[in-house]
Order: structure tokens, then C-alpha cells, then sequence
């Protein structure tokens, strides 16, 4: 015990004294809880709009205010040919257009049978299909407006079904009260991970290693002297990140926050054994780097921050049994959104409790004294 | 030096030591006991095997066969045990760079299982033995390369360990240098551990009770310098590697 503590000590005093490293463990949240939850949204504004009203009709001129009204875009309007059009959208100076043909009006009309034509950029498709949702809404509710006045339709028969939808544990869609606890996923997994990792490599780069390998430490002890911590430091790093997204963002608390903290205490286990496997398996900073991006990226992509896991083909799914960042976003999520308790999250903890039996024993088994 | 005519009990016995790495044989069929209270120095061209050679008897690595025995234990089975009783200062700098002296000696001093207590006070002996007392405040990274040889030694001896290990100590410093740290060997031979001693500077090789000169992974000549100089009809240690080696 006495052992592990006095590499704990050292550890500490290096992690410290290192310019860099002393800085970016507070850093490194700062940043990336101020910038990343703005910048990681899912919500479109400013949908530049480009109009071609080719029948200047009072009607066309309504259409297209419902379109001034809303705050999701921004109307162009031109008068510009089919190719003029095309080589709009290709330039990429608007999001999408709306052709409004000639008769528009007077089709309204005669035969209730008027089109519009809306034509979208959809280099990306997730912007391109949300700005085309916006559209048709848009225009639906134009159209609503004009069963009931102008061809005296009652609000019952327009409305048979009305759909009335409520969000719960975020009532109003804030996506950055559903991103800052992604990201503060995210920012724990990368600081333990890569900390951890480039530390016990470094130690076989200064050639340190060999000086402990023929002292009297034993591999437990080692690892765990390597481990703790790292295990500290991240859960330093989830109370801050936990202050800055209250501060920032109002990100509401309403699970405990004791189970949170015992399900990330579990979580870092498993994150840093596989910092510590990769580590014993290199020789250089640049070797762990390497493979610790490869896996860091796909755990990042698949962990249903950015897209849904339930969209996922079914090997997808599988492949996300073994990610742990999808276990642990989904659970920082439940907690603090929807008030999970520990009972709610027993099946991911007892998954990150196994993966990190499994890690920490691969690392140790891995490390090797004498060669 | 004066010779050991009088032989005490062995605490290091290789018996046909082999080394392979792949189809290179590191290490020959080495045969050698190395008695307590001894300098016994390995004396070699880089390449010859003397790494191996001392990373094998410190539990660092595993031979490949052969029978050896360190201070009472088997390096195939009881490395950790080997591990308690030596101490091992290698040619690759091992004290942290980012810590000062004074963290140093507690880091290592406490993973050798040293009494709390007894750390500062030992420490502030050993300072003052070298002169470096007043820098034990300062971080390795400031302090010259000779220096922290000192410093290494003090820290790989710092645990009284039967026997210690130095793989090329003092290669890269200069003769003064040199010299002060081979004063510094002999006051802790003259406490009874026995010194384990790769070199490949001829001079230090007089300093040594007994040497083993290797070539090729294999020992040609073992006896006390003074032994192998008359016996080779040699007048100093450079003449006589160039005529066995050669």
C-alpha cells in the first residue's frame, strides 16, 4: 500500500510540474464546454431562402411573407432561370430554393391543386432534409389558412387530427442542455484516456521503466500507482465540467449526483485500463496516440452523441456493446436529464465494472517486469 | 587493489549461461562465480554481451538455459526475490528529470520499502557523502551529467543492497569525474556489498578485484588484472584487451 502511494505521490508532482499538463486539465474543459456544446447543435437558423416568384400574384406574396415572418430564414428574392437557379445552390450562397410557377394563384383557384417547388442543397442531408421539414411546414400552414378563408372551411374539418406532442426531460428541445452532458462524456473518456496512456510510455521513452522494473514493485502495484491518479483527475474533471454546464448552460440536475459520480468512479476504471493496456503494448508517445485516435473516434462517432443509436444498422448495435462512451453518455444523460437512480443504471455499471476488470487485468498481465 | 586471496562464499554462480535472441547468441555459455565484498568488473567491446549479461543476473531478463543463482535465488523463478537484494544504476539515465534530488530519493527509497523516518535522515548521509547537499532542491534535469551519475549510484545503493549492478556507470563523463566515482565504489565495497561492474574503459578495469574480459559473447580471459597481465606479459589492462581480443 505504502508503495502505491509514493508512486501516486511522484506521479502527481510530475503531472504538476509538466508546463503543459497542469494547464490543460483545466483547459481542456473550459474549452471544449464552451465551445463544442454551441458549436455541436443540431438546431437551423438562418436558412437562406432563395425565392423565384414566377406569378407575382397576391397570393404568391403571402406565401412568401410566411416566409419573411419566421425566424429560420432569411428570403433572397430574385427572379433567375432553371440554370440560374442551379448555379445558385451549386455556388452555395443559399441553403435551398422555392420556385413558385406562373398560375399559381389561379390554380389555387380552379382546381386547388397549386405547387410549389422547393430545390436543396443537400450536400448535407441531415441540414437539408431539417430545412425542407421547416418548408413544408411553412407552406401546410399557408395552405390551412387558405382552406379556411378563402374556400370556407371550418377549423374541425382542417384539423381532424391534431397532434399534440410534449418533450419530456427537455420540454423545450434545448439541444445544449442534451449536448453538455455528451460532451463532458467525451472530455473525461479523451483526458483520462490519453493522460494515462502517454504517461506510462513516457516512462519507457526516459528509460525510467527499467529502473523500476528491477525494483521490488509489483505489477499491481504499479498499475494502480498509474491508475489512481488519472482516476482523480477525471473525476475533477467531471465536477468541473458539472459547474460549467450548470453555469453556462443551466443544464438541470435532477438525478443525483453521488450516482453520478460512482458511475463515472466505475467508468474511468474501465477508460483508463484501456489507456494503460495500449500503453504497455507501445514503446512510443506516437505508437499510443496512434491507436488510442482509432478507437477514441469510433467510440466518439458510434456513441449516439451525434447520431441516434437506434439508427443503426444491427452490427452497429452490436459493435456498441463494447464502446464504453456509449454506455457512459447514455447514463450522464439519464442522471441528470431524467433523474435515473442507481437501480435504473445497474446494467451499465455492472458492464463498465466487468470491462474494467477485464482492461485493468490485461494491462497488468500485459506489463512486463522481466522480459 | 589488494587481491582476495582468501575466498568468501559466492553470491552470484553462472553455470553455462545462454543467451539467444532469435539465431544470435548474446551470451555464450558464460561460466563464473562472483564472490561477496568483490568488485568484479565485466570488461568488453560494445556488442560483446555485457548488457545482456547484467540484465540476466538483475531479473530484467530471462536466459535462454543454464543454471544461475543471484544473492541465494533463481533468476528463472525468483526474480522478484533477486529484485529486494540488488541495486542496478544502468548506462540509460534513471532518475526522473522532473522531480529535484530530494524527490528522487523519496520516490525510491520509499519503492524499496526504506522506514519513513529513516529516508531524510539516510538521505541527508548520502548528500553530504557526495557534496550535494545544499542542491537537494534542485531538479535533476539542472544538474551535470556527472552529478547525477553520483546521484544514481547513491540512489541504487540506497536501500544497502548485497549486491549492485552498474552497466556501464561512467561512460560519457570525464576522467575526473570518473575517478570521483570510483571513490565513491570503494566506500561502499568497504561496507561488504559486492560490486557487479560493466565497463569498457581499460583504466577501470584495474580498479577491479577480479575481471572477465568478453568477446563475442563468450568469456576469453577471467583472473584478478595484475593475474592476466603477467600471465598475457602485459604492462597495463589496454595492452592486454587488445591481445585477447584480438
Amino acid at each position: 500500500m505504502r508503495t502505491i502511494i509514493y508512486i501516486i505521490q511522484k506521479e502527481f508532482l510530475q503531472i504538476f510540474r509538466d508546463k503543459f499538463m497542469g494547464k490543460a486539465i483545466f483547459a481542456i474543459p473550459i474549452i471544449q464546454m464552451v465551445i463544442l456544446v454551441y458549436a455541436a447543435t443540431f438546431e437551423i437558423k438562418h436558412i437562406d431562402l432563395l425565392v423565384v416568384d414566377r406569378d407575382g400574384s397576391s397570393a404568391s406574396t403571402e406565401l412568401i411573407n410566411k416566409f419573411r415572418g419566421s425566424t429560420f430564414f432569411t428570403v433572397h428574392k430574385k427572379q433567375l432561370t432553371e440554370n440560374e437557379i442551379k448555379a445558385v445552390l451549386d455556388e452555395g450562397t443559399v441553403d435551398l430554393a422555392m420556385v413558385i410557377p406562373q398560375k399559381f394563384e389561379a390554380s389555387i383557384h380552379r382546381d386547388q391543386n397549386a405547387k410549389v417547388q422547393f430545390l436543396i442543397d443537400a450536400v448535407n442531408g441531415t441540414a437539408g432534409e431539417l430545412a425542407l421539414a421547416y418548408c413544408r411546414a411553412t407552406v401546410m400552414s399557408y395552405s390551412k389558412e387558405l382552406l379556411i378563408e378563402e374556400l370556407g372551411f371550418t377549423q374541425g374539418v382542417v384539423q381532424a387530427i391534431k397532434i399534440s406532442s410534449r418533450y419530456w426531460f427537455n420540454p423545450n428541445m434545448n439541444y445544449k442542455i442534451f449536448m453538455a452532458p455528451g460532451i463532458l462524456a467525451i472530455l473525461i473518456t479523451v483526458i483520462a484516456w490519453f493522460m494515462t496512456g502517454m504517461n506510462l510510455v513516457k516512462e519507457k521513452e526516459s528509460g525510467t521503466i527499467e529502473q523500476l522494473n528491477v525494483s521490488p514493485i509489483q505489477k499491481y502495484q504499479f498499475i494502480l500507482g498509474k491508475l489512481i491518479p488519472f482516476l482523480i483527475i477525471g473525476l475533477f474533471d467531471l465536477s468541473f465540467g458539472l459547474v460549467l454546464a450548470k453555469l453556462l448552460y443551466n443544464v438541470p440536475f435532477v438525478g443525483s449526483l453521488s450516482t453520478l459520480f460512482l458511475f463515472t468512479l466505475i467508468y474511468l476504471f474501465a477508460i483508463l485500463g484501456i489507456g494503460l493496456f495500449i500503453s504497455t503494448i507501445s514503446n512510443t508517445q506516437q505508437q499510443v496516440l496512434f491507436v488510442s485516435f482509432f478507437f477514441v473516434m469510433i467510440f466518439v462517432l458510434m456513441s449516439g452523441l451525434f447520431t441516434p443509436v437506434e439508427n443503426m444498422p444491427r452490427w452497429g448495435q452490436v459493435i456498441n456493446w463494447f464502446n464504453p462512451l456509449a454506455y457512459c453518455s447514455r447514463v450522464i444523460r439519464m442522471v441528470l436529464l431524467k433523474g435515473s437512480n442507481i437501480h435504473d443504471i445497474r446494467f451499465e455499471m455492472l458492464i463498465m465494472f466487468i470491462y474494467g476488470i477485464v482492461t485493468n487485468t490485461l494491462a497488468v498481465w500485459r506489463y512486463r517486469k522481466t522480459s | 587493489m589488494a587481491e582476495l586471496q582468501t575466498r568468501t562464499e559466492p553470491v552470484i554462480t553462472v553455470k553455462n549461461m545462454v543467451k539467444k535472441f532469435g539465431g544470435f547468441v548474446a551470451n555464450d555459455n558464460l561460466n563464473f562465480e562472483v564472490f561477496k565484498g568483490e568488485i568484479f568488473g565485466f570488461l568488453g567491446a560494445n556488442g560483446a554481451g555485457k548488457t545482456t549479461a547484467i540484465k540476466i543476473l538483475s531479473g530484467l531478463s530471462i536466459p535462454t538455459s543454464g543454471e544461475i543463482k543471484v544473492a541465494g535465488f533463481d533468476v528463472y523463478t525468483q526474480t522478484e526475490l533477486i529484485k529486494r537484494n540488488i541495486g542496478y544504476m544502468s548506462q540509460k539515465f534513471s532518475l526522473y528529470e522532473d522531480l529535484t534530488i530530494k524527490e528522487n530519493f523519496r520516490f525510491y527509497a520509499g519503492v524499496y520499502r526504506v522506514p519513513q523516518k529513516e529516508i531524510m535522515p539516510r538521505m541527508m548521509d548520502a548528500l553530504a557523502e557526495v557534496g550535494l547537499i545544499k542542491y537537494k532542491d534542485r531538479l535533476i534535469s539542472d544538474l551535470p551529467l556527472g552529478w547525477k551519475q553520483k546521484l544514481a549510484f547513491s540512489i541504487a545503493t540506497f536501500h544497502n543492497p548485497g549486491i549492485v549492478f552498474l552497466d556501464e556507470p561512467t561512460s560519457g563523463v570525464d576522467p575526473v569525474a570518473r575517478r570521483n566515482f570510483w571513490e565513491q565504489i570503494f566506500k561502499t565495497v568497504q561496507k561488504g556489498t559486492t560490486v557487479f561492474v560493466t565497463t569498457h574503459y581499460m583504466d577501470e578495469a584495474e580498479y577491479c578485484n577480479r575481471v572477465s574480459i568478453m568477446d563475442k559473447g563468450k568469456i576469453v580471459a577471467l583472473n584478478s588484472p595484475n593475474m592476466l597481465k603477467a600471465a598475457y606479459k602485459v604492462d597495463n589492462m589496454f595492452d592486454l584487451f587488445l591481445k585477447i581480443v584480438r
